[in-house]
């Protein structure tokens, strides 16, 4: 029998066969973009049949299911934008002076102990937060604050920051990380203290890094859904400009809280409001990915840096 | 007080010093004299980078360190309790083997020291900022750049920038580890150059690995060798010039006429 | 140098050498001090208020978690009220999700690292995986509303839509860990394997794969923990938040814990408050907390057998 090396036969048939079968495992993730973007646009499409452009982009007023219905976005807008802003007032500060402290002061023991537990914070599922804020957390606020409601955003920022202050930590401690050493040695050589040399040369150089942690942590308080729903009240309405700090203790609707409100309520596949839901979710979608993309942006610029 | 130039201004006494279990150095006594430059020669690993860092206690930095001993700056010992190493640091400076500008222009680079210190006059700066440059040779080369990024500069002029701005805050004493080791030729003999003429100001005490540099610049030298297990301990200190003639020491005669490290 | 100038210069020396006059040394250090303090006031913020949180969760559940809880349906009254069908919902949502997204994480992740070619297009898939990753979980539950409920005619809330929607939102998370776990096995094994003349396929299911298991199972673990505790996607595809029937097979109807969870959340009552809903979060937690055990133990085994 004489040697065969041609590429014939079972053996090559199936290992293309193969190939193709993880090439098309690959391609589910592409279709599974392709299918959000297309059914946010389809249904959305839809939706803007029935209602205008002007009514949801300018209109003042959410009352998706009970007649007479009205599409204003504004009011959702309005919350998620409060929302998000409170929370990343805790989270943003928190998570970064968390990733300065473990970079920066802790030693390798302390730093083993406290980064899991860290982790932790973030492993809690959304529900649980929001049966936190809503039941403990409410009642002890209570105490500082007689005005605060039953349902308030201030007690879902809380728990909603202390959920995404290891994302901002880790990203911003990775950040710091990569600045070089010599740097740190350079500064202390010169006889200034460590707090200089962080605040001076540490912080400036990893800037890009902090940014965009910072980023995706206000892209995930945005897309949070549970706690909010849960421990924000469920009221479509808008932030007065002019008492921003009231409605600090009301309830207040955001848009993903009012997406579970319509989810939740007997609508049919038909109806404006099923449609409204999409439309929602879509300016959702862009928010987030905008967020997303800028984030990566930086990201990668600043890992360029240091190379 | 007479003060002049050969003074002892530095005295290291049984200095020993541990990365955990490892005896890195073993009972050095050294004297460095005022406004000289001293070179610390040796085989690599032996610890004289180790040494150098004593100086400025940038040691205490690395997790899991010892130091004993006493090391005397102006008649001070730099490790008692009361002594600040911050404020030591002020008065000796130190230039890494590897530039390492901070990532900001020319100008904050220099003024960096002295703006930490307190100073916030512009005008202020500005002379201290021309007057460093100059004396590290560099003014004339980035006059017109002050602004530039530090990272645009080649490293020859980085490492000239980083001993600007290590003059700048007008130390006693600069400690320099290898600072042309990452440099081409040319580079280096700037940078001897400028030390020479620089050390009518300050006291240097330079690490290098390279012989002929130690014997052109420095007045005197010690060198240091390691025992198994990287264990540095001093051999031989005194002239450069004695010291390479006509070396005391076997070990010395050795190495420096290339027979080992 | 004159002799004047060197005197002059000793002095300074010995006069800021000694006293704290002229210099900002104190003022800086006190600076750094607070800010260390700060820094460590921010770390605990979270990792404390966690512990509270759970200690009051734990404290509350006592005395009505115990057996017949888990083992009874819903209840109006709180003191017959169990979780048996929700954590059988549970249970059955997240083996059929590992059985889905165990196939189409490894065979995204094997193809990106084994078979693609460093071209644009793999570039594309990676960006695009990162990008789901960021996408809210709410849209997941509009993109399995409208995909898999409205276009594929599917029933809406039955096992099988709860579970394919939750692939979909995990799936990023399946394939970026298989990823690196696939990395992590040197060239060199695969150059032995190749070498002796096998085929690709034979490689990866004798070398790669073996050796990355433990990698992929950790990953895999972790991501099923992420979709245990969802509850908005199962909200949007219309899963009940209470069901007092186990699912049979993958067309019924369901209910999971977090949506228990949800629905008791806001039950009037002490006995729903303080008793029950703590009950089902413990158990919640408990479920999550032996999954990240698992995966921390065989992170824990795999590196020790490394060394």
């Amino acid at each position: 029998m004489s040697n065969n090396l041609t590429k014939r036969g079972f053996e090559f048939i199936s290992e293309n066969a193969i190939k193709t079968f993880f090439l098309l495992c690959a391609i589910v993730s592409v279709v599974t973009t392709i299918g959000i973007v297309l059914v946010l646009l389809i249904e959305t499409t839809n939706f803007f049949r029935e209602v205008s452009l002007k009514e949801f982009f300018l209109g003042f007023r959410w009352n998706p299911t009970i007649k007479p219905t009205s599409f204003g976005v504004w009011p959702l807008l309005s919350g998620t934008l409060y929302f998000t802003f409170i929370t990343a007032l805790i989270a943003l500060p928190v998570g970064l002076l968390s990733a300065v402290y473990l970079s920066e002061y802790s030693g390798r023991k302390i730093r083993s102990i406290i980064k899991p537990a860290l982790e932790i914070l973030a492993g809690i599922p959304t529900v649980v937060y929001g049966y936190f804020a809503l039941v403990y957390i409410t009642p002890l606020l209570r105490n500082l604050l007689p005005g605060i409601k039953t349902f308030n955003i201030l007690s879902a920022s809380i728990v909603v920051a202390i959920m995404i202050i290891p994302t901002v930590a880790s990203i911003s401690e990775d950040a710091i990380r990569a600045v070089p050493q010599s740097f740190r040695l350079a500064g202390l050589s010169l006889g200034i203290t460590k707090f200089q040399v962080t605040a001076s040369i540490i912080l400036p150089a990893s800037l890009s890094g902090i940014l965009s942690s910072f980023i995706l942590g206000l892209s995930r308080a945005i897309g949070e859904t549970m706690a909010v729903t849960i421990a924000g009240g469920n009221l479509a309405r808008l932030v007065n400009p002019l008492k921003p700090a009231e409605a600090l203790l009301e309830p207040m609707q955001t848009m993903t809280a009012a997406m579970v409100e319509i989810g939740l309520s007997d609508i049919t596949g038909n109806s404006t409001a099923y449609k409204s839901l999409f439309a929602v979710g879509f300016t959702l979608f862009l928010m987030t990915l905008t967020l997303n993309m800028v984030s990566q942006f930086i990201k990668n610029r600043y890992r360029e840096k240091y190379k | 007080m007479g003060i002049a130039k050969n003074d002892i201004v530095l005295e290291i006494k049984n200095l020993n010093f541990y990365y955990g279990e490892l005896q890195a150095l073993i009972n050095i006594n050294l004297e460095i004299k005022r406004n000289t430059i001293t070179s610390i020669i040796g085989p690599s690993g032996c610890g004289k980078s180790t040494m150098l860092r004593c100086i400025n206690r940038m040691n205490e930095l690395i997790d899991d360190t010892r130091t004993e001993g006493e090391i005397f700056y102006d008649g001070r010992n730099i490790f008692d309790s009361d002594v600040d190493p911050v404020k030591l640091r002020r008065k000796i400076g130190m230039v890494f083997q590897q530039p390492n500008p901070f990532p900001k222009n020319i100008f904050d680079n220099v003024a960096y020291g002295p703006k930490m210190y307190g100073t916030r006059n512009r005008q202020k700066l500005r002379e201290i900022v021309e007057i460093s440059l100059k004396k590290a040779a560099l003014w004339d080369e980035v006059k017109d750049r002050l602004l530039d990024k530090s990272l645009s500069l080649s490293g020859g002029q980085q490492q000239r920038l980083c001993i600007a701005r290590t003059l700048a805050v007008e130390p006693d004493i600069i400690l320099m580890d290898e600072p042309a080791s990452s440099l081409d030729p040319i580079a280096t003999m700037r940078i001897e150059q400028l030390l020479r003429e620089v050390t009518d100001d300050y006291t240097i005490i330079i690490v290098t690995n390279n012989m002929q540099q130690a014997s052109r610049i420095s007045e005197y030298t010690a060198f240091i060798n390691a025992k198994e297990r990287r264990s540095g301990f001093l051999v031989e200190y005194g002239r450069t010039q004695d010291l390479f003639i006509k070396p005391q020491m076997k070990q010395t005669e050795d190495y420096i006429s290339g027979r080992f490290g | 140098m004159n002799q004047a100038k060197l005197e002059k210069r000793a002095m300074l020396n010995q006069e800021s050498f000694l006293s704290s006059k002229n210099d900002n040394i104190k003022s800086e250090w006190i600076k750094g001090r607070i800010f260390l303090l700060i820094c460590i006031v921010s770390i605990l913020f979270g990792i404390l208020s966690l512990a509270a949180l759970l200690i009051y969760v734990f404290w509350d559940a006592l005395g009505w978690l115990n057996w017949q809880f888990i083992t009874s349906t819903p209840s109006r009254f709180a003191s017959k009220a169990g979780i048996f069908p929700m954590l059988m919902g549970s249970g059955f949502i997240i083996m059929l999700v590992a059985l889905f997204s165990l196939p189409l994480g490894v065979g995204t992740a094997v193809y990106l690292e084994e078979y693609a070619p460093k071209n644009l297009f793999k570039k594309f898939i990676e960006i695009n995986i990162s990008n789901l990753a960021g996408v809210p979980s709410i849209v997941y539950g509009l993109l399995g509303l409208g995909l898999f409920v409205s276009f594929l005619d599917l029933t809406h809330g039955t096992i099988l839509v709860g579970a394919l929607t939750l692939t979909l939102r995990i799936l990023p998370v399946v394939i970026v860990t298989s990823q690196e776990a696939i990395k992590a096995v040197p060239v060199s094994h695969r150059r032995a394997s190749i070498g002796l003349g096998t085929t690709k396929w034979q490689m990866i299911r004798s070398v790669v794969l073996p050796e990355s298991v433990p990698g992929i199972m950790t990953g895999m673990i972790l991501a099923l923990a992420v979709a245990m505790g969802e509850t908005a996607p199962l909200i949007m595809i219309g899963a009940a938040t209470s069901i007092f029937t186990a699912p049979r097979n993958i067309h019924s109807s369901f209910s999971s814990l977090p949506l228990q969870i949800f629905a008791w959340s806001d039950f009037p009552g002490e006995g729903f408050r303080h008793g029950v809903t703590p009950a089902a979060i413990v158990v919640l937690l408990v479920i999550l907390m032996i999954m990240n055990g698992a995966a921390i133990y065989i992170r824990h085994r795999f590196s020790r057998d490394k060394n």
